[in-house]
């Protein structure tokens, strides 16, 4: 006999039911790991809101303000700091996602397609999965190529990843041939080609791509910043975070624009809300792209 | 290197005649194939340029882990000392300890990380609605975008000095205990973080390889009455055996690189000083305290170039030990 709502819920035939006990379990297990994941994004946000009394009372992190407020956000962002760190980390992320993504996208479509040459040059970009210049002759080429103290010094030296290289040039080989000769028998050139043809056909594994240079290796990182840029006035957002909350330095505020100075919980968690937002606005339209198993097949190969 | 074999496109109309050519018509016919493929090569060019200046050329900067290198004369002009650099570093006890550090955390990374995405990913793929699975993943996913400072920030303030967690020990009445500044939790406390951050992104590779197992498997043992553990055992587990031997062995082969995924070492280097360089310093953060920070130039490039050249020996032994189990290692294509 078949089921027919055992069909619509994915359930093979086979699989024997399972007892109340095994359910309970499961959604035990389950609702303790998304608590686990979720409860540090909610405790951040409501501590953030939290007044003076809210954060006495409860001696840290907040789980629900009495009293929210938005003055935490008033005084980081009158302090100026945190403003201007924000605006150079959203014009390096955009930036940076942009020049990666040319590159990234015309190396992998250059290397899709059997050229002269082209085998070595794979080598030469897939080698360096392998090693590392270190840390000490990066910093040193930076500066003989003029970048130190310069916001290039945080894209140029990361501008492609070798991996977002592959998984690129991988789902472009498996583009049908034929789409691509029937365009050239028609005239168009391999760059009308890629435009046309093969990047509309890429969407989702180029979302993905686009994800993972804006928010991996440009808004999240800070260590090349620290590396290179002397001068703590261009620093972006997450070094800005780091010296006042995972360090502790006073918040600059602007005290006398406020009647009462928000308490320097809330200040902190609320620059780690700044620097969480962007990536908690993107995360619900691409994380589709995860589960559908785009990646997992450009990953498999 | 299999990833390597540029799959044969079918324009090589040049080609097609070119079987019984002399010489001098197969060079004209690459000439050929250039001008054809000249759009190509000038999409290539960009990203090569970016290759050799920012991975192969500085290769040549640890020239200075041979020399008394001086800033103000650059490579160029700082006298070159042999292997002293490599002496002075084998001497230092701070050298030895990041050794120790970087090798211990790393461990205790294989150990008690590498297991949890398998884990996660197996009771993931017992999720039977495919609507509840999706939530759940893409909510574990999440952790994995959210940069290290924001990590390290939300963990400091759930158990450092003023966080909930010493409060509720006070108000129980117990000693108090500062975790994030105690030494001895410091390696404990970071391969927890990297649990925390990474294990539900890393069961998609997983997740992938469990759903490449045939359905057909799973019927025809019920069908010879095997239960739920006994499919486990005899079907899924040797179903992903293969990529998480893969993995197991490219991680081993990085044991002198602590961490996994992008800016694992910040995470370091956001906590070490917390906890002083007894505990927290690696191999990485020590070349960046003593070298960047503390000026010793050269005895950090040493130090670097000894990392860099181990490291990549593990890595392609551990590629060629991969392959040679029958995986296609970090090449497959």
């Amino acid at each position: 006999m078949i089921d027919t709502n055992e069909i619509a819920s994915g359930r093979p035939a086979w699989l024997e039911h399972e007892t109340w006990f095994e359910k309970a379990i499961k959604f035990v297990v389950f609702g303790v790991i998304l608590f686990v994941v979720i409860y540090p994004f909610l405790s951040v946000v409501s501590t953030s809101l939290a007044s003076d009394q809210d954060v006495i009372k409860n001696g840290g992190l907040v789980i629900i303000p009495e009293n929210p407020t938005l003055n935490s956000y008033k005084t980081i962002f009158a302090g100026g700091v945190v403003t201007r760190a924000a605006m150079v980390s959203i014009a390096i992320t955009v930036i940076g996602t942009i020049v990666s993504m040319v590159l990234t996208v015309g190396m992998a479509y250059g290397l899709s397609r059997k050229i002269v040459g082209g085998r070595i040059i794979l080598i030469i970009a897939l080698t360096t999965l392998l090693f590392t210049p270190g840390i000490i002759p990066n910093y040193l080429a930076v500066k003989q190529y003029g970048l130190l103290n310069s916001y290039a010094s945080l894209i140029l030296p990361v501008v492609i990843s070798a991996f977002n290289l592959v998984v690129l040039r991988q789902f472009f080989m498996g583009i049908p041939p034929e789409l691509i000769d029937s365009a050239k028998i028609d005239g168009a050139n391999d760059f009308d080609v890629l435009i046309k043809i093969v990047l509309p056909l890429s969407k989702a594994v180029l979302a993905v791509i686009a994800l993972f240079y804006a928010v991996n290796t440009y808004w999240n990182s800070f260590f090349n910043a620290l590396l290179y840029l002397n001068d703590s006035s261009m620093w972006p957002l997450q070094l800005v975070l780091r010296l006042y909350v995972v360090q502790g330095a006073p918040l600059p505020t602007a005290g006398e624009a406020l009647d009462s100075i928000p308490p320097l919980q809330s200040l902190q968690m609320a620059v780690v809300v700044v620097a969480l937002v962007p990536i908690l606005v993107v995360y619900p339209f691409l994380q589709r792209y995860f589960t559908s198993g785009v990646l997992s097949g450009a990953i498999k190969g | 290197m299999s990833a390597v074999n540029v799959k044969q496109a079918p324009t090589a109309v040049g080609r097609v005649s070119a079987g019984a050519a002399t010489t001098t018509e197969r060079k004209s016919s690459i000439w050929k194939q250039i001008w054809r493929d000249r759009f190509m090569f000038l999409m290539i060019a960009p990203g090569l340029l970016y290759f050799l200046l920012f991975h192969y050329v500085p290769l040549l900067g640890n020239v200075i882990a041979f020399q008394d290198y001086l800033p103000f004369l650059g490579f160029q002009d700082s006298p070159f000392v042999g292997f002293a650099n490599f002496q002075q570093m084998f001497a230092q006890g701070a050298f030895w300890q990041a050794v120790a550090n970087t090798i211990i955390i790393s461990l205790l990374q294989i150990i008690f990380y590498f297991p949890a995405p398998i884990a996660l990913a197996l009771m993931l793929h017992g999720i039977i609605n495919s609507h509840v699975r999706r939530v759940i993943q893409s909510v574990v996913y999440l952790p994995h975008f959210i940069s290290w400072v924001i990590v390290v920030s939300i963990w400091q303030q759930v158990l450092g000095g003023s966080g909930i967690f010493v409060h509720t020990l006070r108000d129980l009445g117990l000693p108090t205990i500062n975790v994030m500044t105690e030494p001895a939790f410091f390696k404990p406390l970071v391969v927890l973080q990297l649990i925390w951050k990474e294990t539900g992104w890393a069961t998609i590779i997983y997740l992938a390889a469990l759903l490449n197992i045939e359905a057909a498997l799973y019927e025809a043992a019920v069908m010879d009455g095997a239960g739920r553990w006994q499919r486990l055992w005899h079907i899924t587990i040797p179903g992903i055996m293969g990529v998480t031997l893969l993995l197991l062995i490219l991680r081993i082969g990085a044991v002198l690189t602590v961490g996994v995924g992008p800016g694992a070492f910040e995470q370091i280097l956001l906590q070490r000083n917390a906890v002083g360089p007894a505990a927290g310093e690696v191999l990485d953060t020590y070349v960046y305290f003593q070298g960047i920070v503390g000026g010793q130039w050269g005895i950090t490039a040493a130090a670097g170039l000894i990392k860099g050249i181990l490291g990549t020996l593990l890595v392609i032994g551990a590629n060629r030990l991969a392959r040679r189990a029958g995986q296609d290692g970090l090449f497959s294509s």
